[in-house]
């Protein structure tokens, strides 16, 4: 590892560690809560890296769910980084045997530094968005192992800590709401899976409900298309 | 509670799905085809709405029976909305709200 690329890299990643430590630590906890420790902690964030993922892993690993809803449900909750990697494909040309760490750690805040630093003069670039992303994903595996060992040793309970997870998603609904001009995507997304998970989950189990909302979601999206695709060319 | 080896199992699935979902485009599109228009319009609607259904399953267990199956949930929502709107902090969004349901759901319902 370059060391001058590592200390470029670092105080642009400050930002990432505060949040990677406190989401990490979230995490941490959640996972120690349903009965997995940091062995369990360590090796998810290792492998899988994910903050949202690895949080509604924490749901499918506490609910039992099959294999076939834990792929379905990582794959949707993942389906953004589809459009990360687009947005990459100038950028990791070139990066050699680096590449396929710097695919497999694209996260959101990765994505997020990438995006905007610039290598120092004098730093190869290849090796200070390499070194960017691994600091990140120390940062993230050792917020979750703390997490996980304090869960296991603090004294006061930490029931309702799931409820983060939650926090998250809204978090991120806001950000997206501010972002996006039209908010009838969200609002299909919400509705439908009112209608199918809560409303008819209850009578048919919520299971297959789930993978139904998302189909009549993906079916209603494509439907409407045509209203609200961005008009093409209507600038020129 | 899984057995370690379904724990692992799934934590395998999970790893697989995510690296996949991150490697497709450079799988499919590094040698400078453009994607199709179907993919990447679904790329723009799709995670709004998949953060919509993430948010309604995350309160699949709530219930409206008694004023605890609904009550925190409520109050520590439109607080996280009130203190990102106020704050545009992700941390302090996250973590108010968490500490206010650990708060309420111990010690008040």
């Amino acid at each position: 590892m370059d060391r001058r690329a590592l200390s470029a890299a670092f105080p642009v990643t400050v930002p990432v560690l505060m949040g990677y430590l406190a989401i990490g630590i979230a995490f941490g906890l959640m996972l120690q809560e349903i009965g997995y420790n940091f062995i369990w902690a360590f090796f998810m964030s290792l492998t899988i890296y994910a903050g949202s993922g690895q949080y509604l892993g924490v749901t499918l690993l506490a609910t039992a769910a099959g294999l076939g809803t834990v792929a379905l449900m990582t794959l949707l909750i993942n389906f953004r980084h589809l459009v990360y990697g687009l947005s990459m494909l100038e950028k990791f040309r070139g990066m050699g045997w680096r590449k396929l760490y710097m695919i497999f750690s694209l996260t959101d805040e990765t994505y997020a530094l990438l995006s905007s630093a610039r290598a120092p003069v004098g730093v190869d670039p290849r090796n200070f968005y390499f070194a960017i992303a691994l600091l990140d994903q120390s940062y993230w595996i050792l917020g979750s192992v703390i997490g996980a060992v304090a869960g296991a040793v603090i004294p006061f309970s930490t029931e309702g800590v799931d409820f983060a997870m939650t926090a998250l998603f809204v978090v991120i609904a806001v950000d997206q709401w501010k972002a996006y001009k039209k908010h009838l995507p969200a609002l299909i997304g919400g509705v439908v899976t009112v209608v199918f998970l809560i409303i008819l989950g209850s009578v048919f189990g919520q299971d297959q409900m789930l993978l139904i909302s998302l189909g009549v979601i993906v079916l209603l999206l494509l439907i409407l298309r045509d209203r609200l695709e961005e008009k093409e060319g209507s600038s020129c | 509670m899984l057995s370690a080896g379904a724990a692992a199992a799934a934590i395998v699935v999970m790893a697989a799905v995510t690296f996949l979902t991150r490697f497709l485009p450079f799988l499919l599109f590094d040698r400078g085809e453009s994607p199709p228009r179907i993919v990447l319009y679904l790329g723009r609607v799709l995670p709004p709405a998949i953060i919509a259904m993430l948010i309604i399953y995350c309160l699949r267990g709530v219930s409206f029976a008694s004023p605890a199956g609904w009550v925190p949930q409520l109050v520590c929502m439109a607080v996280v909305v009130a203190l990102h709107l106020w704050k545009h902090n992700n941390l302090l969004s996250i973590f108010g709200g968490t500490v206010l349901y650990m708060v309420l759901v111990q010690t008040v319902f």
